[in-house]
């Protein structure tokens, strides 16, 4: 198997991933671009004169208003059927009694007897039905999506244009009492505010009895203009007890008797508006677009006569948001900017001048002026963004046009008929729900087929890779064919899917495309796959993995559907690595590694006695793995608490040093911090020394010798500036601030000059042309002679490195004959880890800068504990010579648990809040003026370190068992043959090959790094496919859109970084590989010259 | 000789069975306010040193090692020790365990000293059952100590998902479910096991 197919199979196995993700997530995850235009009174949404001459009066913006004050009573999830018991059934039938039926019954009272002062609406809300976006909506009047492109990731606060921050800047006092979820979406905006929190759902009264407390004092006090009461009872009551239970039943007469003391407390100039935010489904959950949970009560009433006519038998349906801008426009307010609601024509209706015709004239300037501000906001939408279809934009735009020329033509002729006014009233309504319509189609539909594709590709992949990694050490693998005609077959489904598209006229999704070519590619890959496997081995052949570890994945795989468990995984993963390494420990005990056999005089259970004779002390293993878990645990002392466990408190020591108080708390810290580099740096150094890899005069060594130190200088000063920077004298401000420019700066230079001589120059060897003893054998294989079997000559590539090899070693007899010369290679074992650790510390460095000072011993026990784990792992792993090399999976499982706990500890959380913006400003004090993708790399490099570091390191599973050989017992080697054997003099001492094992099969060397590749990617696979159904399946749970989309993002990304990280670290390895061969090359022609 | 020795295994395992289901009941006569989950440490500790006398009465009764040439004073003396010896170690060595798996080490210095106890003073016996029953009790009520973890993240709740309440009752049931199955378990493979051990 050559190198080049190795990575193009990766590749191709990542692009299968990237195509799932990206049909997953564009069926999940709608977006939306959000605009920061306002609405201003002076400034009218279009050209014409104001209705009504309505400039002038107080308090009046484009409509002059009709009440000066509101109460916004908010009761989260009241469905419809809560407000309005339906009478469906028939005389006969007995009336069904349900908890939730017919608890409010004030309102039904009111409607009766006061039938031209309230309405009832069913109200339909648009998914996803969550809270927060729900406020979003009922305040700016727009289809709020899971990401609003451009908002603020770092807080909820709504950037949009809203009803409260209209009235803000009009001057009335909001005040706000209920679910805390307003604070962060309107920091600020009120003028006085009772916050009760939100997040214990199981709490039905703590939010309720506060706000009861405040509410009828407040109103009384009369300092509001708008009152705004959140009612959570109701939605919790659901949550934990359905709507079918008796104690929803108390919730709702509680509501009822709170509207009824709003009623009888209203003045004449006051409009109550009860509504709920979205409803419940039959067991009381919502976020997702069913029939229940979208319907929501919507309930009207003015003291003074608002509606012209008796109510409807049938409630009327409003779309939910159409609420924003007739609430504008009867408190007098200009409409929010992003708004697509319509406003409820029936409200601006003339009840005192019964005339038809200026009702009618009303409601059509109120819907005209509405209809202005949608399509200016249309015309900003389009401009700033594409996803709109333009056919239906122009349509759209036509429609307004004719409709605003009626408008204005009846307005120039007042005298006319009352039908035409109904004409240009239907028509603007028709525009307003076309524009609705529009928006929903591309804002907020969840695309189930597309949710279930990406699953399924996904799901695909990761049996392939299962599939793959079980077969590409199984000899006669054959490759080539198996990449080529999928490649093939891929690639003219993609061409052929958008030459249809094409001729068609549709557009061309790129999403598609890509989903396209990752199924024609992977069909007949399996179809081949089962061609080839299916009939020659049983399918249970499939599951290599061992019992333990696949109990331990399935324990991840459940935990991402449990919100408490993705809430608790900063937690829960050190709990199961720390589980995995006593499992490991464990193991060893039971296979006789650990212990010498004479100490094994208990008797065993079940377990099949040792198979060979132990490789380490047990002592040895015992304190790798106590050191282990030490490591996990003082990073566990790093972490940053999730917002939903308030009792959690973060760790301080996440924080920068230059917001510590103290100079001499702060000067320890920076001490430490410092040493920890030190130490970091001591550690790496030692490691080369031990495997004397640091003794080479190549570049690369040369630079780990002299430019990681000056990297550590670098740094520590950068931080002693960004700690101390306030301090400094004036004098020196400019200098200061020039060096926190230049020096990260220098350290990102330094280690990418580093890695680039890594990879110019990679082989770390010390070759020395020794006199006197005469040591006729280098490190170099000592085959010769012919192939003794037909294994043998199966690698050509061996076959012309022995031959190579007898060339020199021919040369050497004559030399010798001359003088005693002889070359002598050192480090030739270590060479492909040398270069990993050395790549792997120049990569840490600038990394490690975009973190807060103290995460610096973090990065420290991330070195550890890999040391660490890896040591214990190789302990492990025999050794099996000429190969097929394998990486066991509980090595690749611990690996990727590591990271992931690494991730937590680094302080981050998978939440947007949670992101370290500040790297951003790492290097870029002033900010980085338009360009985006330089600052989105930096935080991106902070978020995912350990993810990135972790790929990266991932060769060094394979590796590493045979760097621990020279740990062990000098053995003579005796697998190759016996010929070789004899030809070795006995006192000569045998340098361990260690790493030139890999070497000499490379065959093997390519199918084990394959594997390794595939087999780390299925454990990256299998947890983003989690996190993919777990978005999918609990798209109707409270936590969606808090817990579960953002962890499916952060996994998605960080599956992305991995996987690069992890092409990075085969290629590396590969490109070593390379050198080496090169290496010899030259050796063998200096020889001969 | 055989089925009699699994039988007696048997039997004591059913007394300790007993013992333990007796140390949630009687205490409630003699202590006020006493419950499981609330007084939680007052029941490990009666709860242990049921268990512990239980084995000690049982150990004296049924003598499980009745060599008698071995059964002079400073033997037993030295065997005394040695179990100390062993019992600090486990405890050490738990501790250390659990500890790293992230107790908080307070907590631990109070709490988790106690279910070793359960498992280290069956240390007496020798003889090849009762060790491999003592194997698999400590094996199972570790899993149900591991197990017991579980349900703490999650929100439901409930009192017993506070820390060392849950991973105890665990331990607990494991200790329990050992104690069942270990009979069961040798009385499978004695075939196997008559092999083995002697
Ligand atoms: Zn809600
Ligand atoms: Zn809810």
């Amino acid at each position: 198997m050559q190198k080049i197919s190795v990575l193009l199979f990766l590749a191709w196995v990542c692009f299968l991933f990237y195509a799932g993700i990206a049909l997953f997530t564009s069926g999940f995850l709608l977006t939306r671009l959000e605009l920061t235009n306002h609405s201003s009174c002076q400034e009218p949404p279009g050209p014409g004169s104001l209705p009504w001459g309505s400039q002038g009066k107080p308090g009046a913006c484009w409509m002059a208003s009709r009440f000066s004050r509101l109460v916004l009573v908010l009761i989260d999830a009241l469905r419809f059927d809560f407000a309005h018991p339906q009478r469906s059934h028939g005389p006969g039938e007995p009336p069904v009694s349900l908890p939730f039926l017919g608890k409010l019954d004030s309102l039904q009272k009111i409607l009766e007897i006061q039938p031209h002062h309230a309405r009832l609406y069913q109200s339909k809300a648009d998914p996803p039905t969550t809270t927060m976006q729900r406020l979003k909506a009922l305040t700016t009047g727009s289809l709020p999506t899971f990401i609003d492109a451009g908002s603020n990731f770092a807080s909820y606060a709504i950037v949009e244009d809203n009803l409260i921050k209209q009235l803000a800047s009009a001057g009335r006092r909001v005040v706000f009492m209920g679910d805390d979820t307003w604070k962060d979406l309107f920091p600020g905006a009120f003028s006085q505010a009772f916050f009760f929190p939100s997040f214990n759902v199981r709490d039905l009264h703590t939010v309720d009895n506060g706000i009861l407390e405040h509410l009828y004092p407040t109103m009384d006090s009369g300092k509001w203009d708008m009152l705004i009461a959140h009612f959570l009872g109701v939605d919790h009551c659901g949550h934990k007890y359905g709507p079918h239970h008796p104690e929803m039943a108390k919730k709702l007469s509680q509501m009822d008797q709170v509207i009824q003391g709003l009623v009888e407390r209203l003045e004449n100039d006051t409009l109550l508006v009860v509504i709920g935010d979205h409803g419940m489904t039959m067991t009381g959950d919502h976020g997702g677009d069913s029939e229940l949970e979208i319907s929501a009560a919507l309930f009207l009433y003015s003291p003074k006569a608002l509606f012209p006519g008796a109510p409807p038998e049938e409630p009327e349906i409003v779309p939910q948001i159409s609420l924003v801008p007739t609430l504008a426009l009867l408190l007098g307010l200009p409409i929010p900017f992003g708004n697509i609601g319509e406003v409820m024509a029936e409200l601006f209706s003339e009840v005192e001048d019964a005339q038809p015709h200026s009702s009618a004239l009303a409601q059509a300037s109120a819907l005209h002026l509405n209809a202005q501000q949608v399509s200016r906001f249309l015309h900003a939408y389009s401009a700033a963004s594409q996803d709109l279809q333009i056919t239906e934009l122009h349509r759209l735009q036509n429609l307004f046009s004719n409709a605003s020329a009626d408008y204005q033509r009846l307005l120039q002729s007042p005298q006319g008929a009352e039908a035409a006014l109904q004409t240009v009233i239907t028509e603007l309504q028709q525009f307003l729900r076309g524009v609705r319509a529009l928006c929903i189609q591309s804002w907020a539909r969840f695309s189930l087929g597309r949710m279930a594709g990406g699953a399924a590709l996904m799901a695909a992949a990761c049996f392939l890779c299962l599939l793959v990694s079980q077969w590409v050490t199984s000899p006669g693998f054959c490759f080539r064919p198996f990449l080529l005609i999928p490649m093939a077959c891929g690639l003219a489904g993609t061409i052929v899917c958008a030459g249809l598209l094409t001729t068609t006229g549709l557009k061309l999704d790129p999403v598609v495309l890509g989903a396209v070519a990752a199924v024609g590619s992977l069909l007949p890959f399996l179809w081949k796959a089962w061609a080839g496997w299916g009939s020659k081995r049983p399918l249970a052949a499939l599951l290599p993995i061992p019992g333990p570890v696949l109990l331990f994945l399935l324990i991840r795989f459940a935990a991402f559907f449990s919100d408490s468990f993705v809430v608790a995984e900063a937690r829960a993963t050190p709990f199961l690595l720390g589980s995995l390494i006593l499992l490991l420990i464990a193991q060893l005990h039971w296979e006789g590694k650990l212990l010498p056999p004479k100490l094994l005089t208990m008797p065993r259970l079940c377990f099949p006695a040792s198979t060979g004779p132990p490789r380490h002390s047990g002592t040895y293993a015992l304190g790798l793995g106590v050191g282990l878990l030490l490591c996990i645990r003082l990073a566990g002392l790093f972490h940053r608490c999730p917002e939903e466990t308030p009792a959690c408190r973060s760790s301080p020591w996440l924080s920068p040093l230059a917001s510590m108080v103290g100079g001499r708390a702060k000067n320890l810290w920076y001490g430490a911090c410092v040493g920890a580099l030190v130490a970091l740096l001591a550690v790496v150094r030692l490691w080369l020394r031990r495997y004397s890899n640091l003794k080479s005069p190549e570049p690369s060594v040369l630079f780990v010798r002299w430019g990681l130190p000056l990297m550590v200088l670098g740094t520590a000063a950068y931080w002693a500036l960004a700690s101390g920077a306030d301090e400094a004298p004036p004098r020196l401000r400019a200098l200061v601030a020039g060096a926190s420019v230049v020096l990260p700066r220098a350290v990102a230079v330094l280690a990418a000059s580093g890695l680039m001589l890594l990879l110019w120059r990679p082989v770390t060897v010390l070759v020395k042309a020794t006199t006197g003893a005469p040591r006729t054998r280098t490190v170099l294989t000592p085959f010769s002679g012919p192939p003794t079997s037909q294994a043998d000559l199966d690698y050509v590539v061996p076959q012309i490195y022995r031959h190579m090899q007898e060339e020199f070693r021919g040369r050497l007899e004559r030399t010798r004959s001359r003088g005693p010369l002889t070359v002598a290679a050192y480090q030739l074992g270590s060479v492909y880890s040398a270069a990993m650790v050395t790549a792997l510390t120049l990569l840490a460095f600038p990394l490690l800068l975009l973190h807060a000072e103290r995460v610096s011993l973090v990065f420290l026990l991330l070195f550890l504990q890999s040391f660490l784990l890896l040591h214990l792992l190789a302990a492990g792993i025999p050794i099996t010579t000429p190969g097929p090399f394998t990486v066991p999976w509980q090595a690749v499982s611990a690996w990727a648990l590591m990271a992931t706990q690494t991730f937590y500890s680094m302080g981050h959380q998978p939440v947007f809040p949670a992101i370290h913006w500040h790297a951003a400003f790492v290097g870029f004090p002033e900010g980085h003026g338009s360009s985006t993708w330089l600052p989105a790399l930096l935080v991106g490099a902070n978020t995912f370190a350990s993810h990135l570091l972790f790929a990266v390191g991932c060769p060094l599973l394979l590796l590493w068992p045979f760097l621990c050989e020279s740990q062990g017992p000098r053995k003579r080697w005796q697998s190759l043959g016996n010929e070789a054997e004899a030809r070795v003099r006995p006192e000569e001492e045998e340098e361990p090959l260690m790493e030139m094992r890999l070497r000499d099969a490379p065959h093997h060397f390519n199918a084990a790094l394959l594997q390794l590749g595939l087999k780390y990617l299925f454990v990256l696979g299998i947890q983003i496919l989690a996190c993919a159904l777990a978005a999918s399946i609990l798209r109707r749970h409270l936590m969606v859109w808090k817990v579960f989309a953002p962890k499916f993002i952060f996994e998605a990304v960080g599956f992305i970084v991995s996987s690069v990280g992890l092409f990075l670290g085969i290629a590396l390895v590969m490109r070593v590989d390379g050198a080496v061969s090169s290496w010899f090359r030259q050796l063998v022609l200096a020889q001969q010259r | 000789m055989k089925d009699t020795d699994i039988k007696r295994l048997l039997y004591t395992h059913l007394l300790c069975i007993f013992s333990i289901i007796l140390s949630i009941f009687i205490p409630s006569f003699f202590l006020e306010n006493f419950s499981i989950l609330e007084t939680h440490l007052t029941w490990l500790c009666i709860c242990s040193v049921f268990v512990t006398a239980v084995n000690l009465v049982l150990y004296l009764v049924v003598k499980p090692n009745a060599s008698s040439k071995r059964s002079s004073l400073s033997y037993k003396v030295a065997r005394f020790l040695k179990c100390c010896i062993y019992f600090l170690m486990s405890c050490f060595f738990f501790h250390v365990i659990f500890v790293l798996y992230g107790a908080i080490i307070f907590e631990t210095l109070q709490l988790r000293e106690i279910p070793p106890v359960i498992y280290i003073f069956v240390f007496y016996r020798v003889t090849s059952i009762w060790e491999n029953s003592l194997q698999i009790t400590t094996i199972s009520s570790f899993i149900g100590t591991w197990l017991g973890a579980f349900p703490i993240p999650l929100d439901w709740e409930r009192p017993w998902q506070v820390w060392p309440i849950s991973c105890t009752l665990g331990a607990t049931f494991g200790y329990v479910a050992g104690l069942v199955i270990s009979p069961l378990w040798i009385y499978w493979n004695r075939k196997q096991l008559t092999y083995k051990n002697n």
